[in-house]
């Protein structure tokens, strides 16, 4: 593919993409890393239950609802989803190995995109964005009304959990579970359902970043399975216990490949992943913890 | 001891029996479905020997398997300058290379612990299906590369389903006894040692990076040769004889076969084959409950089955086979009484 002269106008542009898509990773790899703190599991899951509840999403728009009449339903659903999947897959082997674990997460992702195909059929489905696909004139540069209200809502969600965490007493029973669970018990938090609410919160944000994505790429039971991996390299790229090093990962993350993407040829489309990837396998290298996040140094 | 020791011997002799009769009692296509359940055994061999008892997480052994399909494909119909390998001879060299692409792996993993490594080995497998298609000329692209069918070598009066069921079962059972020699000398004790405390068993002198490293390149070898007899068997290869859901399945086998038991991968590698072809017979089966009624061809019955299978397999029986076939040997294998 022959490049096109290059433009500032069109870096501009694809910087505001790679934004757009780093807010998707961001969203997504937050989830990701709200699970990871609390009960040291990575979700495999993560992408297909965001799948899941955009479907819902779908379903109830097309009985006739708007988008924001359907916004909090879903929220609503997916928030019960996880606490129940907590409940019921998560707790019996909450101190079993990492891997028993991780299969179990693998098999609900299997099993909640298979039941995808059965419910949905696994057509494309066009999914309407409560955003106009029109562009604007920012300085100069034409960005749609879409990407920056993708932004926008991630960031709102993102700041809306960081007052959460921060100012509610809820909040920091949560952070307390995940950080020393044994004396939270002691100190009368209820560890058990705090994990179970930490699941239900992932799934609101995963929810949110499935409905986001939804307009711009078509709605299928895979949709979210290569932006789960971004989002998981975004996590991995903040340190995977930080929340504030997820979002900002996310956010490199989208920048940097779509960048690659577009001018560096050798790459182009079909090795952005695999580059990502490699790029995040040196960083580990250098910084075992990622950019935000501490190695866990332990007593033995 | 000595009694384990004869138990397993025998055991292996009974198997060696049954895998030799069986294509005489099963048709020939029959012989096929077994031979590919022989394939993703080697597999699951090899990410036994590094998950079960390295405890090193592979979410990409896919990948590996597909660099041996891909090898063997490379050598048959591109051939090495320009003369064509037999495939038989292929088989090796594809391990080889899958071997050295594993021990590549296994040096950034030594840094890379539990789910760090789990992902990093999900982006390979996810990734690995671009790289045909980036370098097309040379792999084949989304098409894919076609090779010759396969046919039983030196005149034997065979089927091809049979041949390949022989070769597959074969190798097998070889790489089944390596595998077994492996872990119970040496290198399993310090594989286990590493497994179960990192620092326990570096500071008992055991080399943690040679071990790891070992681990991956040995498993990845494994791989290696399951995917170039996969890919004679097919006769072809391409991104999607390797699926990125492949990795996926491997864990699946090993985790119902239980994590370091190696006769009980039997079971786990008859499962990933059963389910990937014989999942409408489940839907079947399912239908017969009351309150139920599913159309067995529909896309996702499989998926629905295998996430099934597995959560309901790691929450009631996460040993697996390999546990459930301990506790009932372990009365044989162990004396009643002890002198003491």
């Amino acid at each position: 593919m022959p490049l096109a002269a290059f433009t500032w106008t069109e870096f501009a542009q694809q910087i505001a993409a790679g934004v757009r898509e780093g807010a998707i990773y961001a969203g997504l790899a937050l989830a990701i890393v709200i699970i990871y703190r609390s009960t040291r599991v990575i979700n495999f899951a993560q992408g297909e239950m965001a799948t899941f509840t955009t479907f819902i999403a779908w379903s109830l728009m097309n009985r006739g609802l708007s988008f924001w009449v359907a916004f909090p339903i879903v929220l609503a659903i997916a928030f019960a989803g996880g606490v129940t999947i907590e409940r019921v897959l998560i707790r019996p082997v909450e101190n079993a190995p990492v891997l028993t674990i991780v299969i179990i997460t693998l098999g609900l992702a299997l099993l909640l995109n298979g039941l995808m195909s059965i419910i949905w059929g696994g057509a494309n489905r066009q999914f309407r964005g409560p955003f106009s696909t029109r562009t604007i004139d920012v300085g100069g540069v034409p960005i749609s009304v879409q990407d920056i209200g993708i932004v926008v809502v991630s960031i709102a969600l993102v700041a809306l959990l960081a007052l959460f965490f921060r100012f509610t007493k809820l909040g920091l029973a949560l952070r307390a579970a995940a950080v020393n669970p044994d004396s939270s018990r002691l100190a009368g938090v209820r560890v058990g359902w705090m994990l179970a609410l930490g699941w239900g919160i992932a799934a609101v944000l995963g929810a949110v970043a499935g409905m986001m994505i939804a307009p711009v790429v078509f709605l299928d039971p895979n949709m979210m399975q290569t932006i789960l991996l971004y989002a998981f390299a975004a996590a991995v790229l903040g340190g995977l216990d930080s929340p504030a090093g997820a979002v900002v990962g996310g956010i490199l993350l989208g920048v940097t490949i779509t960048l690659l993407g577009r001018y560096v040829g050798f790459i182009g489309s079909t090795l952005k992943l695999p580059v990502a990837l490699l790029l995040i396998l040196i960083l580990l290298l250098i910084r075992p913890g990622g950019l935000f996040g501490r190695v866990a140094v332990r007593r033995v | 001891m000595r009694l384990r020791l004869s138990v397993e011997l025998l055991g292996f002799v009974a198997l060696t029996a049954i895998v030799a009769e069986l294509p005489r009692f099963v048709g020939d296509y029959r012989a096929r479905e077994l031979a590919i359940v022989g394939m993703y055994f080697i597999a699951l061999l090899g990410l036994s020997i590094l998950t079960g008892y390295s405890g090193q997480i592979s979410l990409g052994h896919g990948a590996f398997m597909a660099i041996g399909g891909y090898t063997t494909a490379i050598l048959t119909v591109n051939g090495f300058y320009g003369h064509p390998v037999r495939d038989l001879w292929t088989i090796p060299i594809a391990g080889v290379v899958a071997g050295i692409a594993g021990l590549l792996v296994g040096v950034p993993a030594l840094r890379l612990s539990g789910l760090y490594l789990a992902l990093i080995t999900f982006g390979i497998a996810v990734s690995f299906p671009q790289l045909p298609k980036k370098f097309d000329h040379f792999l084949g692209g989304t098409t894919g590369k076609i090779l010759n069918l396969a046919k039983p070598p030196y005149g034997l009066d065979t089927t091809t389903n049979d041949w390949i069921y022989y070769l597959t079962w074969g190798i097998a059972l070889v790489l089944l006894l390596c595998a077994w020699l492996l872990v119970r000398g040496k290198t399993g004790r310090a594989l286990k040692a590493i497994r179960d405390s990192e620092v326990a068993a570096a500071s008992s002198g055991i080399s943690l990076a040679r071990y790891k490293t070992l681990a991956f390149g040995i498993s990845a070898f494994y791989a290696g040769i399951a995917g170039s007899l996969y890919a004679i068997a097919n006769a072809y290869v391409n991104p999607d004889v390797f699926p990125i859901i492949l990795s996926v399945y491997l864990v699946v086998g090993l985790a119902v076969g239980g994590l370091d038991s190696l006769p009980g991968l039997i079971a786990g590698a008859a499962l990933i084959y059963f389910l990937q072809n014989h999942a409408d017979t489940v839907a079947k089966w399912l239908n017969h409950l009351p309150a139920l009624s599913l159309d067995p061809k529909q896309p996702g019955i499989s998926s629905v089955v295998f996430g099934a299978v597995l959560i309901v397999v790691m929450l009631l029986v996460p040993t697996g086979v390999g546990g459930l076939l301990r506790r009932v040997l372990h009365p044989l294998t162990t004396r009643l009484y002890t002198r003491s």
